[in-house]
């Protein structure tokens, strides 16, 4: 007995210290987890969330019945897959690239080129794209077009033209996370392996395609998976910020998140919203599962849980 | 790898990064010429990489004439400061029991922070929560609590650091001298993680300074508390009204829209902070630490 009051006269301090921040947790996190219920109800203000009447799965109804669920799942999916391939494919060209580069001062130049975009703002990335398409001032109308002899075209209102714009963005400023990751991967390789290649009279791309990518694939699957147990979410700012909420154009940068957004913020449906938010939520989670599983028999040290 | 400066994979290699180099810097360059372009130039030639005609007037109106936007910066700045010490502090208080190997209910208190990692409730409910129970719409709170105060993320970096960075062997010889949790917390752990603590503070101050999502939910009517983010995105709302509305209050949302070159000086002071913690975000993740030091 006298163990268990020393014991706990020992650890309460550390449960304290814990305390606030579980406090924090359970109110941002937990309870909007079990808020999630709102999707099955029919929401009214005064009753909140918790007393709101049962609403069976009449939001669920509404939600599928309209295209919509069906063109942002599409949207959100098929982005994912571009950006998770293009991410991958030009990250490793571009971390072997500058590994490659003998001048130490070019090589910090590069990673600090790659990697700056990534610490901006949605916000500064929809004025920096609107610096070039601006359908009267941009430099893409003034400038590139004419020279190119082409008429000027309004971007903000087209919806073909925004699959390949918020690729470009999205790779311009995304490339770096990854890259470097696979840059600290090939530094780790046994330099040893590259010698014996060379006196073999190896040349460059067999030793990148015998060395190098082999020995980042363990890292290539990890993060692969990983993005793909993420492929139901997307960067609410990349397709809220940079098409500039232009309605025009939804039909190309409408993703769940800007759907469940404009739901609930600007016509005030939280119903749908809910039932949408919550499609995500359970789905999302499902497929981060699947992937942690995967990633587990692959590498074992590589998965999450 | 060594090899001759000039081989054919050596000239592939830095043209490659030379232009992607050029591509990144680009835009700033541009975000920057414009803010310092006469603004009848820019209005009548568009954005150019060669300002037409120098001007520093938007500088000069954000200080002088810029109550709103002077306003803007204050909130950002106080919000980031204010928000990046709790984060800090919250985070390494959750993260030193964490750390603690034979604390009873570890695996549980673990579970607890990581499982927030891969559930959540979106926004929907966040919303209805925080205006509904918390009543933080229009309050300064709104900057400050949702999303941001604290992330499963940081926590579990900073406990995988203090668990391989400190050895248990201080845990031991503190507590044969009779030091309570608290002062082990203070005089060992807080020195000795703060490295780790100075990298996560980076990435909570980065966060609060770049969020603009907490504004467009939780800030409506009083825009005195918009931070830097907020106002700018206002003023593409705005322009949109503009383009779309043929009412007669145009004329007042027009006089509300700083020029053009205004706007992209606001954008490219919000920028500058973001070049002075560069460097300390880039060593680490150069390092490659991203990865694996969840677990643990």
């Amino acid at each position: 007995m006298i163990s268990k009051a020393k014991k706990m006269k020992r650890y309460l301090p550390l449960y304290l210290m814990f305390l606030p921040g579980a406090i924090y947790l359970l109110i941002n996190n937990y309870i909007p987890m079990a808020g999630l219920v709102v999707a099955f109800k029919k929401y009214n203000i005064r009753q909140g969330i918790f007393g709101s009447a049962w609403a069976g799965l009449k939001n669920f109804e509404f939600l599928f019945a309209t295209p919509d669920a069906w063109v942002v799942t599409r949207n959100t999916i098929l982005y994912n897959l571009v950006f998770i391939v293009l991410n991958t494919v030009l990250g490793i060209l571009f971390a072997i690239f500058i590994c490659d580069t003998l001048n130490k001062k070019l090589r910090k130049m590069y990673q600090s080129a790659i990697l700056f975009p990534f610490l901006m703002s949605a916000v500064i990335l929809s004025y920096i794209v609107y610096a070039f398409l601006s359908q009267s001032t941009g430099i893409a109308n003034n400038s590139i077009l004419p020279a190119l002899g082409l008429d000027p075209v309004k971007w903000y209102s087209e919806a073909k033209y925004w699959p390949f714009i918020l690729v470009f963005v999205n790779t311009w400023k995304g490339i770096g996370y990854g890259c470097l990751i696979y840059i600290a991967g090939i530094n780790g390789i046994d330099l040893a392996y590259y010698e014996a290649a060379k006196l073999d009279g190896a040349t460059k791309w067999q030793q990148i395609k015998c060395i190098t990518i082999p020995s980042l694939a363990p890292t290539v699957i990890t993060l692969t998976l990983m993005s793909v147990g993420r492929i139901f979410y997307s960067d609410f700012g990349l397709f809220y910020q940079v098409p500039r909420n232009s309605g025009m154009i939804y039909s190309t940068t409408n993703v769940i998140d800007t759907y469940v957004y404009r739901g609930l913020m600007e016509q005030s449906n939280v119903g749908m919203s809910a039932a949408a938010g919550f499609y995500q939520s359970v789905v999302g989670f499902a497929l981060v599962l699947t992937a942690n599983f995967i990633v587990k028999k692959f590498s074992k040290e590589n998965a999450l849980f | 790898m060594r090899e001759k400066p000039f081989s054919r994979f050596q000239i592939l290699a830095n043209t490659s990064m030379i232009v992607w180099t050029i591509i990144v810097i680009l835009p700033f360059i541009l975000l920057f010429m414009s803010s310092i372009t006469d603004e009848n130039t820019l209005v009548a030639n568009g954005y150019s990489f060669i300002p037409g005609k120098i001007a520093a007037d938007a500088y000069v109106y954000i200080i002088k004439a810029g109550d709103k936007i002077l306003k803007a910066y204050g909130v950002s700045i106080l919000v980031t400061f204010v928000g990046t010490i709790l984060n800090v502090l919250l985070s390494a208080l959750m993260a030193y029991p964490l750390s603690i190997k034979n604390l009873p209910g570890r695996k549980f208190l673990n579970f607890f922070v990581f499982f927030t990692m891969l559930f959540n409730g979106g926004i929907v409910p966040s919303y209805l929560m925080w205006t509904g129970v918390f009543h933080i719409k229009d309050t300064l709170f709104a900057q400050l609590l949702p999303n941001l105060l604290l992330s499963a993320w940081n926590v579990m970096m900073i406990r995988t650091y203090f668990t391989t960075s400190i050895p248990d062997s201080l845990y031991e010889a503190a507590e044969i001298d009779g030091a309570s949790q608290t002062k082990i917390f203070l005089s060992i752990v807080m020195p000795l993680g703060k490295p780790i603590l100075v990298t996560m503070g980076t990435f909570a101050g980065l966060s609060y300074w770049n969020d603009w999502t907490n504004g467009l939910y939780y800030i409506v009517r009083n825009r005195d508390l918009y931070n830097v983010q907020n106002l700018l995105n206002q003023m593409v709302s705005n322009i949109q009204y503009l383009s779309t509305s043929t009412s007669s209050n145009v004329t007042s949302a027009a006089s509300n829209i700083p020029s053009t070159a205004i706007q992209m000086a606001i954008a490219f002071v919000a920028i500058l902070p973001i070049m002075l913690i560069f460097p300390t975000f880039q060593k680490y993740y150069s390092k490659g630490l991203t990865m694996g030091g969840v677990k643990g």
